[in-house]
């Protein structure tokens, strides 16, 4: 074992949860490691202007990740980011983590708060017209479609308030959802119903992006009937809810149905010395103050746990 | 301004500057959104494994990003930011809204290739 390479906890994830976590360990004096696919700060970066974090009156979510990611810093974290991890084994008192490039790193104790991602299609064109017709963003790109026709793909909030925003640069909306009905709160079905730009195609999704140097058409399938049709427009917007980064545990932690890592009420899995934190886990609520929470009750848990265990193994020396 | 830590352009005429003076140059043209912050996140962390290569912003919504905005190559793209690599003054690459590190590493790779002596 490199011990240069060994920690007392390895956290993935540099998330709320994850940041959190590292900044509880590493002042706890445990030498701690967070690797993240991504950038610090996950999706909290993407958050334009956070007003209800308590104590911070104002603050964006890029000022306030590179806060904490200093914070953890300074307590001695060690933070590896946008790196991939090819290999995870869970298993017994040492974890083991390879990155990519083939680095090892090994841990007494894991805490996993990979966070969640936006949803996807996942059909024929759409990375190919990403940044060329299809957007996830409504206030980055929706200047570029104004007097434009384009469609919205979904039926949650999201998908209702941002298409009712890019009416303000499109001349034409068109909603469509795979249900007979909207997830949305009524309120905002109802301001996108009264919008006379918009428009609705229900039960129905996209299954196929056409054009040639941008987005031309789309092909709309009709979920009841199957019926494919082609439909012109000039870009799309994709807001079909969020999916949890859980892809890489496959059978090492339980997962739920949609993939969210079940957890107990300290944040452990059922893998001893394995906890998990924030949005990728089995939860109704998904905000930075619960994943902060999250972050805070695993560090503690997963610091007791490595208490233990360092008792454990002294007895064990000691007969 | 862009609040990012990378080093940042305020005008066309800093942008023309960067090029002449700079053999290797990327350029994240962009606003303080969710596809553009993942992008300037992944420039900081390259810029001190490509010493070869010059990093900036650009605010999109300055006046003076026209010289980006404007560029033919960029010419269908409707998704922030604009992300061009300039080698010698000329644009070898551009592309549209989020990148990956290993997308952007894979064109640095290949644009910006340090040739090594026989």
């Amino acid at each position: 074992m490199d011990n240069n390479n060994h920690y007392d906890a390895i956290v993935i994830g540099a998330g709320p949860a994850g940041l959190t976590a590292g900044i509880y360990l590493s002042r706890a004096r445990l030498k701690t490691l967070i690797v993240s696919e991504g950038v610090a700060g996950g999706q909290m970066i993407l958050t334009h202007e956070i007003a209800n974090y308590p104590g911070v009156e104002s603050i964006s979510g890029y000022q306030l990740s590179n806060i904490m990611k200093k914070q953890a810093k300074s307590f001695g974290c060690d933070i590896k980011t946008n790196v991939s991890i090819s290999e995870l084994n869970l298993e017994g008192d040492t974890k083991h983590l390879v990155l990519n490039d083939g680095t090892t790193f090994t841990g007494n104790s894991v805490i996993l708060a990979p966070g969640g991602r936006s949803r996807t299609l996942g059909v024929t064109g759409e990375d190919e017209f990403k940044g060329k017709g299809i957007s996830y963003c409504a206030t980055c790109d929706g200047d570029f479609f104004t007097g434009k026709e384009i469609v919205v793909v979904g039926g949650g909030n999201s998908a209702l308030e941002e298409a009712v925003s890019l009416t303000k640069y499109a001349s034409k909306v068109t909603i469509i959802h795979q249900f007979d009905h909207f997830q949305a709160f009524e309120h905002a079905v109802e301001e996108a119903k009264r919008n006379d730009k918009i428009r609705f195609i229900m039960e129905s999704t996209i299954a196929a992006f056409y054009g040639s140097e941008k987005l031309e058409s789309v092909d709309i399938k009709n979920l009841k009937t199957g019926e494919i049709t082609n439909f012109a427009t000039d870009g799309a917007f994709i807001f079909i809810g969020y999916v949890p980064n859980t892809e890489f545990l496959g059978n090492k932690v339980s997962l739920n149905q949609w993939g969210e890592i079940i957890v107990n009420s300290d944040m452990a899995t059922g893998t001893e010395g394995v906890y998990a934190a924030g949005d990728s886990t089995a939860k109704k609520y998904r905000q930075i103050t619960t994943a902060v929470s999250d972050g805070t009750i695993a560090a503690l848990a997963s610091a007791s746990y490595l208490n233990e265990l360092k008792t454990r193994k002294k007895q064990y020396l000691n007969n | 301004m862009l609040y990012t830590n990378l080093k940042h352009l305020e005008s066309a005429a800093d942008l023309k500057k960067a090029i002449s003076e700079n053999e290797n140059v990327m350029v994240i043209c962009g606003r303080m959104g969710p596809m553009c912050i993942p992008v300037y996140g992944i420039a900081e962390e390259l810029e001190d494994e490509y010493r070869h290569v010059q990093f900036y912003d650009m605010e999109f919504d300055n006046p003076e990003s026209y010289i980006i905005r404007s560029l033919p190559e960029v010419r269908g793209f409707m998704g922030i930011p604009f992300t061009i690599y300039y080698k010698n003054g000329k644009v070898a690459k551009a592309t549209s809204s989020i990148q990956t590190r290993d997308q952007v590493k894979a064109i640095l790779d290949k644009e910006f290739a340090v040739m090594v002596k026989a």
